[in-house]
């Protein structure tokens, strides 16, 4: 399994912010995307997330594993916002999500528990920090199967015990032949990952 | 899909109590209508069908706006988008159309009756348009899932998918009040505009989620 | 409730909510036993009241009926003060009063349009007529729908409190223009054949029931608002507890 991109270009708004991008990202391997704000960390990641269409070039997923079709089947997607709802409690939260993702090999409560979350998973997501919330969002990756994460900022929000916490998490997702593709300022604390470095020449 | 429908039904209930609102304008317009044309019960029972109808339009109109605005404003949507490979979009977007129905929808034909009794309509025609208004009611939400999704990208959504949606809504006014009066009045027919009525539904339960899902798809940026 | 606490200063002493929890468990159960030998006692009364000679049986309605209308008045009354109470002295129970009362209210007042419906049609021969009477007490229904409407559409309280406190002083100055205006433009209807059975002609073997079942229901109204307003409280506690327990999950040191 590879993700491989070829001669990527993406433009948000008609403005060109990328273009001629090649890279290839191989099982437990994670790409650090980086950039100044503005140079369209974000916009690469919905372009692979299969939310926006590409200016130009091709994206593909080879040998994918056969129980996804193509790369957006494959792909986690974290966004900025937590895709929960918060008149939900944590728990009805994930387990629509898990329903309507498809289940994996963690369960809601062990998913809390690697999450920090497990004692408060009954209080509706609404009265949660803005660091629980994101971790709860977290919560969501591990309990639906996805070869493929794609992060915008996962750490926003984070202190610094769960940044470690979720940095292990990661890990542990690229050891079993996970791919990382992250969009972040902050180091994320994960060995041997690479970095592309987007807006440096325009 | 499942799923879907149960967390928009809990959400529906709980979120704010938007079914009580949707019934309350419905009260409020019906008991307006007395006001302005004065309390000619003659006249009341004449209009009836005709003020239900209207008025069960333009509530089913007033949550519409939010079907996708409210997942679109917590990155819900995006995931949605994401999981067509699972689920059908359109499938997806049939699922909501039908859980909106239930909860903001539903409780409109169930308190027609009553309102149908404030207006004096005779027990027939009181059964025939809360007939009607079942069948007829789930084309407005459908045709509506396509407003909402043109415009789920637009700030300030709100009133402009009812007037986009509107103008698309008068066949099933036409055929809702025309069944609901043949009903009653002899030589109209009940049974002809009534399967009209019921084919518009399904032909809508088609192609709104088609279109709406097309639309959702291009709006995402 | 911690917030409304802390809020409002001088006023703990003399009406905290824990204060009110501890008089309410001590008072409620007399008050609801009053309620019931009053209701009882009406109840009989009714049973043996002579039928009308012009209405029959259908008379009986009236016992229920205008107890209920007076009570879909007196709770929007209370609820006004609760307001005045929410607005000027910043009482922290008067926010709790009116959230509380709104939905006792709103059925009170059902129950009063259902039962006026009910004995309108053997008397009228129609459910129901645009007269003055009946359409302000209708109106006055939605506005409490409005009212509950908007406390239930607001998450916090403390905002909620003011904007349904504004909302029904609004209505309470809006339902004497509606009732007047329906009155002088919609001369069509029967005007005052509601309010005649309940003035002075009545005759005492029928008045003395309806006395006992007014006080009886007007007892009721106050065990089920003391009620509502209890758990109201313990409602907002267990909101305020469970913001606690999401703030002190963080405390925990993360293994």
């Amino acid at each position: 399994m590879r993700l491989i991109a070829e001669n990527l270009g993406g433009e948000r708004g008609g403005e060109r912010l990328f273009s001629g991008l090649d890279f290839t990202v191989s099982p437990g391997e994670a790409l650090l995307v980086t950039g100044p704000n503005g140079a369209g960390k974000s916009t690469l990641l919905r372009i692979i997330a299969g939310l926006l269409l590409q200016a130009d070039g091709t994206l593909r997923l080879e040998g994918a594993p056969d129980a996804y079709e193509g790369l957006v089947a494959a792909s986690h997607y974290l966004g900025h916002l937590n895709a929960m709802k918060p008149v939900l409690s944590i728990n009805e939260n994930l387990r629509f999500w898990q329903e309507f993702n498809g289940t994996g090999q963690h369960s809601i409560e062990e998913a809390l528990e690697f999450v920090s979350l497990g004692d408060i998973g009954h209080l509706p997501f609404g009265y949660l920090s803005t660091g629980q919330k994101r971790r709860a969002s977290i919560a969501r990756l591990l309990i639906s199967d996805r070869p493929v994460w794609l992060l915008d900022e996962p750490t926003a929000g984070l202190d610094k015990a769960s940044e470690l916490q979720f940095a292990r998490l990661m890990q542990s997702h690229l050891n079993e032949g996970g791919i990382i593709i992250a969009a972040t300022h902050l180091p994320l604390g994960l060995d041997g990952a690479r970095e592309l470095s987007l807006g440096a020449v325009v | 899909m499942g799923a879907l429908f149960l967390r928009d039904i809990r959400l529906g209930l709980r979120a704010g109590g938007g079914a009580l609102v949707g019934i309350l304008f419905f009260l409020a317009v019906i008991a307006v209508v007395p006001f302005g044309v004065g309390p000619d019960l003659k006249l009341l029972a004449r209009i009836g069908a005709a003020m239900l109808w209207i008025g069960a339009l333009l509530a089913t109109l007033l949550g519409l706006d939010r079907l996708f605005q409210a997942d679109r404003d917590d990155g819900s949507l995006d995931l949605l988008i994401m999981a067509q490979g699972r689920h059908l979009l359109a499938l997806t977007v049939l699922v909501k159309c039908l859980a909106h129905w239930t909860v903001s929808v539903l409780p409109l034909v169930v308190a027609s009756p009553l309102l149908g009794l404030f207006m004096n309509m005779e027990p027939a025609a009181i059964g025939a348009t809360t007939l009607t208004l079942l069948v007829g009611t789930p084309a407005i939400t459908l045709i509506g899932a396509v407003g909402a999704a043109v415009a789920v990208s637009l700030p300030r959504g709100g009133l402009l998918v009812s007037v986009i949606i509107l103008p698309l809504t008068i066949p099933v006014l036409i055929f809702g009040v025309s069944a609901s009066y043949g009903a009653v009045e002899d030589p109209a027919p009940f049974l002809a505009p009534f399967l009209i009525l019921a084919a518009i539904t399904l032909f809508f339960a088609v192609l709104g989620p088609l279109a709406a899902a097309a639309a959702l798809k291009s709006s995402a940026d | 409730m911690s917030d409304a606490v802390s809020k409002t200063g001088r006023w703990i002493d003399l009406a905290n909510p824990t204060r009110f929890l501890s008089l309410a468990g001590a008072v409620l159960p007399w008050l609801s036993g009053m309620t019931m030998i009053v209701l009882a006692a009406g109840f009989w009364m009714s049973m043996q009241a002579p039928d009308d000679y012009q209405q029959g049986a259908t008379v009986k309605i009236m016992f229920i009926h205008v107890p209920f209308a007076w009570l879909s008045m007196m709770c929007y009354t209370i609820m006004t003060v609760a307001a005045l109470g929410t607005l000027v002295w910043r009482h922290p129970l008067a926010d709790v009063s009116a959230k509380a009362a709104a939905p006792i209210g709103a059925v009170f007042t059902a129950l009063a349009l259902i039962t006026g419906s009910l004995w309108g049609k053997p008397m009228w021969g129609t459910w129901w007529v645009w007269d003055a009477r009946l359409t302000s007490v209708f109106v006055l229904f939605l506005m409490y729908l409005g009212i509950i409407a908007l406390t239930r559409a607001m998450d916090d309280p403390a905002k909620s409190a003011k904007a349904t406190a504004i909302l029904t002083l609004v209505g309470f100055i809006n339902i004497p223009i509606i009732k007047f205006s329906v009155d002088w433009w919609n001369t069509l209807h029967q005007p005052a054949s509601v309010i005649r059975i309940g003035g002075s002609t009545i005759d005492p073997s029928l008045l003395w029931p309806l006395l006992v079942m007014a006080i009886g229901f007007t007892l009721l109204f106050f065990t089920l608002h003391m009620m509502a307003m209890r758990n109201e409280i313990w409602r907002r506690r267990v909101v305020a507890m469970r913001r606690v327990a999401a703030r002190s999950a963080e405390r925990r040191p993360v293994q």
